[in-house]
């Protein structure tokens, strides 16, 4: 008999199944469930991208592109930065095309980290930040951000995790799962901490087209002196719709992305060709697709918080991504509690804020990637379930 | 003219006045002043349910016939078209450009009916010169509306 856990990897072992699997289990084996938990546009991506793709195909275009990505594409990604953030990359040296914007976490990741170098997470946020980290052999430190602070990170807060261990900062705004988003003058304030040291931001913009409010989404990048310590990293999922694609970029110093080439190289060749091609498409023509579904997501949200904070689950108002984030502790119940009771009872699924780190614990985290009539319907039956509570 | 709230109903026309308001962020008077006013305008022509025949088997046909029409003084395309509109069975008339000069959508119970309204109520028309009826075997989209069945939705119920 092999013990593989002798044969596998210690670290590997070590990285704890998403506590939150459980829950996937009970709601797949439910029938008649209305969701409010997915983290994926509900939009096709739009028929010009996909014409595109399928043009490429039968052309025949189905071999290996550059390591780096075609050339076109990273010509179109430098003009996207510069038209959107004003953000000068050079396509030949400063941009790397990835097997999505997760890709790029993950090679950025594994060129930065030194054995026993500390990441900056903060937290709640998307899960994969921490067990990456750990693979690479990085030591996560994870800032529980507040909700009076409205999720986003304090300079104070950074400040008291820096120690000179420190190797990069991890900065996923908009924010999967609370909606959070940082401005000018907060970026700005996070910036002043770390123009002193020689931290790396690693900037996951995955979401910067689902902006909402009167700003638009500003990238740490773009602040006086902050371009040369930043990685930014982008892609195609959320934006256009192209999830299934797997395309995204990192865009940074000709230095760093070398290295991340080199790694993105070696274990991936390319990222795949017919989605480069679809993708060259998507940003020379999709400005206003992207504009439609964003509206559209816009008009969602409003009712979802509205929605929310009807059902006296107050919510703050989420400015980026596509999802809400309420606030659940005066039902007296946890998280899980929460989600299992409702899943149970009324058959609706949302996810436990807890999934995303400690400071979640007493949310929920609501998708408004739905119709606005199920999204309705789901804050009906959460009204009931609310009701049966008292 | 509020094309937002335009757009919502057209999308949507069950959307509540309260919906519409929390979207457009005005007060829920508004939207229902400001609709009010688009119906007396014309603008908002009316609320239609959009219906899938074909899956009850009711006995339910449509046509597409494209006319011919040679206005004379007191007939021009106009008149001819408003005179076609006011039947019941007509759910459709347009003026075209190119080859036909109006096309226009019957509905009827069955073929039989559908050709005897063409050929008794419309191509006796004074200005109609010809008929050409083509029947709908299906519809696949009607309004903006997929009628076939779209793919459910493949995302399953939780993904981080």
């Amino acid at each position: 008999m092999i013990d593989y856990s002798k044969l596998l990897s210690k670290t590997v072992l070590e990285i704890k199944p998403s506590g939150i699997r459980k829950y996937f289990d009970i709601a797949d084996s439910i029938d008649g469930i209305i969701s409010l938990g997915v983290g994926e546009p509900d939009f096709r991506t739009p028929w010009q991208i996909r014409s595109a793709g399928v043009r490429s195909l039968e052309k025949g275009a189905t071999r290996y592109t550059a390591n780096r990505g075609l050339d076109l594409l990273r010509e179109e990604i430098a003009r996207y930065t510069e038209r959107k953030y004003n953000l000068t990359y050079n396509p030949k040296s400063d941009i790397l095309v990835t097997v999505g914007g997760s890709e790029a976490i993950d090679a950025t990741l594994r060129a930065l980290i030194n054995p026993g170098d500390e990441i900056i997470i903060p937290q709640p946020s998307y899960v994969c930040y921490e067990p990456i980290t750990r693979l690479a052999g990085g030591i996560p430190v994870i800032v529980n951000t507040k909700a009076e602070n409205g999720f986003k990170l304090m300079p104070e807060e950074l400040l008291e995790n820096i120690t000179n261990k420190t190797k990069a900062l991890i900065l996923p705004y908009p924010s999967n799962p609370t909606g959070a988003i940082m401005e000018w003058g907060e970026l700005e304030s996070i910036a002043d901490v770390l123009r002193k040291k020689d931290i790396i931001v690693i900037s996951d913009e995955i979401y910067s087209e689902l902006s909402f409010g009167k700003s638009r989404h500003v990238s740490i990048a773009e602040l006086p002196g902050m371009r040369e310590r930043c990685v930014v990293i982008n892609g195609f999922s959320k934006a256009f719709s192209m999830t299934g694609w797997r395309l995204g970029y990192a865009c940074g110093p000709a230095e760093i992305i070398r290295e991340i080439t080199k790694i993105h190289q070696y274990a991936i060749m390319c990222a795949p060709t017919t989605s480069q091609f679809a993708a060259i498409e998507a940003l020379r023509s999709c400005d206003s697709e992207v504009e439609k579904m964003r509206e559209e997501y816009n008009d969602r949200r409003k009712i979802i918080v509205k929605g929310f904070n009807d059902l006296g689950l107050s919510c703050h108002e989420p400015r980026g991504a596509f999802y809400a984030f309420p606030d659940i502790r005066k039902t007296g119940l946890s998280s899980d509690e929460f989600c299992e009771k409702l899943l149970y009872s009324k058959k609706v699924a949302v996810v436990p804020g807890n999934a995303f780190g400690k400071s979640g614990e007493g949310f929920i985290r609501a998708s408004y990637c739905y119709s606005i009539s199920h999204i309705k319907e789901a804050l009906s039956r959460i009204g009931e379930f609310l009701a049966e509570l008292k | 003219m509020n094309t937002k709230i335009l757009k919502l109903i057209e999308a949507n026309a069950r959307l509540s006045y309260e919906d519409i308001a929390t979207i457009c962020e005005i007060p829920k008077d508004e939207v229902r002043a400001e609709i009010e006013a688009m119906e007396k305008a014309g603008i908002i022509k009316g609320y239609k349910g959009i219906i899938d025949w074909e899956k009850l088997d009711t006995n339910s046909v449509s046509a597409i016939i494209e006319l011919k029409v040679t206005p004379k003084a007191n007939l021009g395309f106009e008149e001819v078209a408003e005179i076609i509109a006011r039947y019941p069975d007509v759910e459709s008339v347009s003026l075209m450009s190119g080859a036909c000069d109006l096309i226009v959508v019957v509905k009827g119970k069955t073929f039989h009916e559908v050709s005897a309204f063409v050929a008794k109520e419309i191509a006796t028309i004074d200005s109609v010169t010809s008929t050409s009826t083509q029947f709908i075997m299906r519809r696949y989209k009607e309004f903006g509306v997929e009628l076939f069945d779209s793919d459910s939705d493949e995302r399953g119920k939780i993904s981080l």
